[in-house]
């Protein structure tokens, strides 16, 4: 049954709400345009609360690169009004519109910061939580508070941002974010690699990334991800190919990609290719979207120190149907054989040894209720995120289940 | 500054307590003698001086973890200290209860170049990480000045930063994860050398929580690749507000430098006459701005940074043509606390943030508040993200001129609230500005931050009386009052 939607306007209004619900013992499922509905475990709530009508850009200042804007924003309106002044989101935020079928760009600024999406630019300029400054919100207990500020630095009492970045609606339901925008690049270029395998390009990778020459993407395309790219240069090759992304000041990215293809060049047996900047943007918002994987199979997420892509890489190749690695081997992406949907202990137990954790992205809604979608926790620390919970939401009103059984 | 009442039942146990703490740390590892203990009387913050009922310096984590068992058993209070260089009080003793020093966590675990990370115990310094790496041409980013002797674990707690954190980011950029213990004594693991931790980011919220929500005892953190160039500008201006609207204007052209920094008048001429830094003299601002990169880049960029200031009317402008006369440039300001300490008997150092625009007014606004306390100000600042560090000029030992520094101190920190800015932007709030919380917060804000606390520490041992003006019992915050609101929403659409 689908219930009815509110929507409210204000943060008045979304704190009544709250409050109403808190009073009444009712759950809320908490979304912004409701297009990453589908990530997490399924929210069996009473009733559904969409911010999307908290809208609007309301503080924009180039100079102090801040801009403040209702949750309900939606990306497409914020990146517009950056891109006017030659400034971005540095942190890239995926568009998961393709892999939960939605129109891109309808995600919202809330949504974006709720889930803490990051692109492949994160392994140079932080997260989506590096870039939160300050946040208005409503808790659970229908009390609203403001953490924060529109200033960089801030140590003036507990970081909450860092906290409500990435707790997918289950502390508190935002209302308005101030968050940190830059300078786009003059221009970008892109160095592809070319070799035989995974272990010597996720090599040349961590070898690019360890050189001063500022790589602000590091992916891995196997055949099939490259297969699907609109790039015609990446379709041809029978090889692997490893991307590499350049960004600055014009001189500076022409010194820097004949640079780093020198040092890279030094061991021999890899190729080399070149894309431009307008390359460069299609590729790297293919990788970042998630277009050069299955739109139809269980998606995984793997978080894990960049050294150990190498060491799981045929294991990676044996079980997945498609995969693709960016952040220089930090984060993989397994798109498995349906069959292998279920299969979360068999990753996980295979990344235990390592250090890293794994997220079922996508699957169906059936396989999300009986498999644990975020990383299961040692016990003192699911302890200690229930009473963190518990703290904001005492009485589990707010996207109850959303991420764990018992938060 | 007035600290919560001392606990008579923590005060009678003194004996047992210290004892149980033996029995957990043997040999020299706890110290109880007033004459061994006068060490930890205090942090950099020494107006404030408090002796502990025992320092305990514990050598692994076992025996952290036991320490803090006991001490939530038997409601003893800890202050957790690290380098003990705190510049607001973070690690100030209580008198009912026990200092945790980290001391003798003091090794490197890990140099792991693979994945750029460094695995350490958090009593090693925070200088001491880049010495670990640079000989591979890596370094650790954030830099607070007192980097050769703060430990990694005391940044964590305090989210320091640096004049390098415009570009590089603060503490909390550039830490993957530690191994913490809890009141309670369990032991937890948040991130790891991967990139993005799972779950809430709790990670984040360790980060710069002063010591009030657990121990960390072990630390990794990002090292980068040391930019093949840096190069540094000195420019100087008429005015303050030329000087501001300069560091506006590089902003603006899409320029991010890896140092941004502005001295007044009086901290230019105390830092001059300090060190010899080859600052002008006859002008009102100055300004130094630290470009890194490839050679090629930073040819580039000091050439549009050098035309900005000369539209802003520049009187002065120097590019360093050497990596001597880069350190030199920089020197000036690296010692301008010690410099403005030889002008004057005593300084306070503050530590609020403002949106850059508002620069100008607070500088106009400080000078007249220097002119009503009758006391001398010097303003160095970390421009480029709006770090203001006004130092206030007084003698304690004229009657009562700490206490009007101490106004005059406060009344800047709240002109920062005001203008849209914050407390305190890197030297943390603890015993210092806690008191002018509640100018940031509100009742239901300050109640909330609290309500956390109590899930990382129920019993409240952890540095009770610092950061939070009153003290709640966890019972009572966790009481829900909801109120139906004032409009029931007829026409809501609910579609």
């Amino acid at each position: 049954m689908e219930q009815s939607i509110l929507e409210p306007a204000t943060l008045e209004e979304t704190r009544d709400l709250v409050a109403e619900a808190v009073l009444d013992g009712k759950t809320l499922e908490i979304m912004g345009a409701g297009s990453k509905r589908g990530l997490g475990r399924p929210v069996r709530a009473e009733r559904v609360l969409s911010t999307r009508r908290l809208e609007g850009v309301d503080l924009y200042e180039p100079a102090e690169l801040v801009m403040s804007a209702g949750v309900g924003t939606p990306m497409a309106t914020i990146q517009a009004t950056l891109a006017e002044r030659g400034q971005e989101l540095a942190f890239e935020p995926a568009d998961y519109g393709v892999i939960f079928d939605h129109e891109p760009g309808v995600q919202t600024i809330g949504g974006v910061f709720a889930a803490n999406l990051s692109g492949p630019r994160r392994l140079k300029v932080g997260a989506a939580r590096d870039h939160l400054l300050g946040v208005t919100c409503v808790t659970g207990r229908g009390e609203v508070i403001r953490a924060g500020g529109r200033v960089v630095k801030n140590v003036t009492g507990y970081d909450l941002c860092k906290l409500l970045a990435g707790s997918h609606g289950t502390l508190a339901v935002m209302t308005r974010v101030i968050f940190k925008v830059l300078p786009r690049a003059e221009t970008s270029a892109t160095l592809l690699v070319r070799g035989a395998d995974e272990q010597r390009l996720l090599a040349a990778l961590r070898l690019a990334m360890n050189s001063s020459f500022e790589v602000s993407g590091a992916a891995l395309l196997p055949i099939l991800a490259a297969g699907r790219s609109k790039v015609a240069m990446l379709r041809k090759p029978v090889r692997l190919q490893a991307a590499l992304r350049l960004e600055g000041p014009p001189p500076s990215v022409a010194h820097r990609i004949d640079a780093l293809q020198q040092l890279l060049a030094e061991d021999g047996g890899l190729g080399f290719e070149r894309l431009d900047a307008n390359d460069t943007a299609t590729l790297w918002a293919e990788i970042r979207d998630l277009k050069l994987l299955s739109p139809a199979l269980p998606l995984w997420r793997l978080s894990m120190p960049p050294s150990v892509a190498a060491t799981l890489s045929e294991w990676i190749g044996q079980m997945s149907a498609e995969h693709l690695y960016d952040w220089s081997g930090g984060l993989v992406w397994l798109a498995l054989k349906p069959a292998w949907a279920g299969e979360a202990d068999l990753i996980r137990r295979a990344l235990a040894d390592h250090g890293g954790h794994a997220t079922l992205i996508r699957a169906a809604y059936e396989v999300r209720e009986r498999v644990p979608v975020f990383e299961p926790q040692p016990l003192a620390l699911a302890a200690l995120t229930r009473r963190v919970k518990e703290s904001f939401d005492p009485k589990h009103i707010l996207n109850p289940g959303r991420m764990y059984a018992e938060v | 500054m007035e600290m919560p009442a001392l606990d008579r039942d923590s005060l009678a146990k003194r004996d047992r307590i210290v004892a149980a703490l033996r029995a957990i740390v043997p040999g020299e590892g706890v110290i109880a003698n007033v004459t061994e203990m006068r060490a930890y009387e205090c942090d950099a913050l020494s107006a404030y001086r408090t002796l502990p009922m025992a320092v305990v310096l514990p050598a692994s984590v076992q025996q952290v973890s036991a320490i803090l068992k006991l001490c939530n058993d038997e409601k003893i209070k800890v202050v957790p200290r690290g380098g003990g260089t705190s510049l607001s009080g973070g690690s100030l003793p209580l008198g009912d209860g026990i200092v945790l020093g980290m001391g003798k966590f003091n090794k490197i675990l890990d140099v792991d170049f693979q994945n750029r990370c460094v695995v350490v115990q958090p009593g090693v310094t925070n200088l001491a990480i880049t010495r670990a790496v640079e000989h591979e041409g890596f370094y650790y980013a954030p830099d607070p000045s007192s980097q050769i002797a703060c430990s990694i674990g005391g940044n964590v707690a305090e989210n320091s930063g640096g004049v390098h954190c415009l570009k590089y980011g603060l503490t909390t950029n550039n830490l993957l994860g530690v191994e913490m213990v809890l009141p309670d004594g369990s032991v937890i693991r948040l991130g790891g050398r991967h990139l993005d931790a799972d779950g809430y980011d709790l990670l984040g919220v360790m980060t710069g929580s002063e010591g009030l929500l657990g121990v960390v005892t072990e630390v990794t953190v990002r090292i980068l690749k040391k930019p093949d160039t840096a190069r540094a500008v000195l420019m100087g201006f008429p005015s303050n507000e030329t000087g501001g609207d300069t560091v506006a204007s590089i902003i603006a052209a899409g320029i991010i430098p890896g140092g941004l920094e502005m001295m007044d008048r009086p901290a230019i001429h105390a830092a001059e006459d300090f060190c010899k830094a080859g600052y002008p003299r006859d002008v009102e601002a100055l300004l130094i701005c630290e470009l890194d990169g490839t050679a090629q880049e930073v040819d580039h960029l000091i050439d549009i940074v050098a035309a900005i200031a000369r539209q802003h009317h520049a009187s002065f402008i120097k590019v360093s043509e050497s990596e001597e006369e880069r350190t030199r440039f920089w020197a000036g300001r690296k010692a301008a606390f010690p410099a403005v300490g030889r002008i004057s008997p005593d300084y306070l150092c503050m530590d609020g943030t403002i949106p850059r625009s508002q620069l100008a007014h607070v500088l106009k606004r400080m000078e007249e508040m220097s002119a009503h306390y009758g006391l001398r100000v010097a303003n160095v600042f970390h421009a480029g993200d709006g770090n203001l560090h006004p130092l206030i000029l007084f003698d304690a030992n004229v009657p009562d001129e700490l206490r009007k520094a101490e106004d005059f101190g406060a009344d800047i920190l709240k002109l920062c609230v005001e203008v849209g800015g914050v407390l305190t932007g890197e030297h943390g709030v603890g015993v210092e500005k806690r008191d002018l919380m509640p100018s940031m917060f509100n009742e239901n804000e300050l109640a909330q931050q609290q309500r956390l606390k109590c899930a990382f520490d129920p019993v409240q041992i952890l540095n009770p009386g610092k950061v939070f003006p009153k003290l709640h019992r966890c019972a009572e915050l966790g009481r829900l009052h909801v109120q139906r609101g004032a409009l029931p929403f007829p026409d809501l659409p609910r579609f």
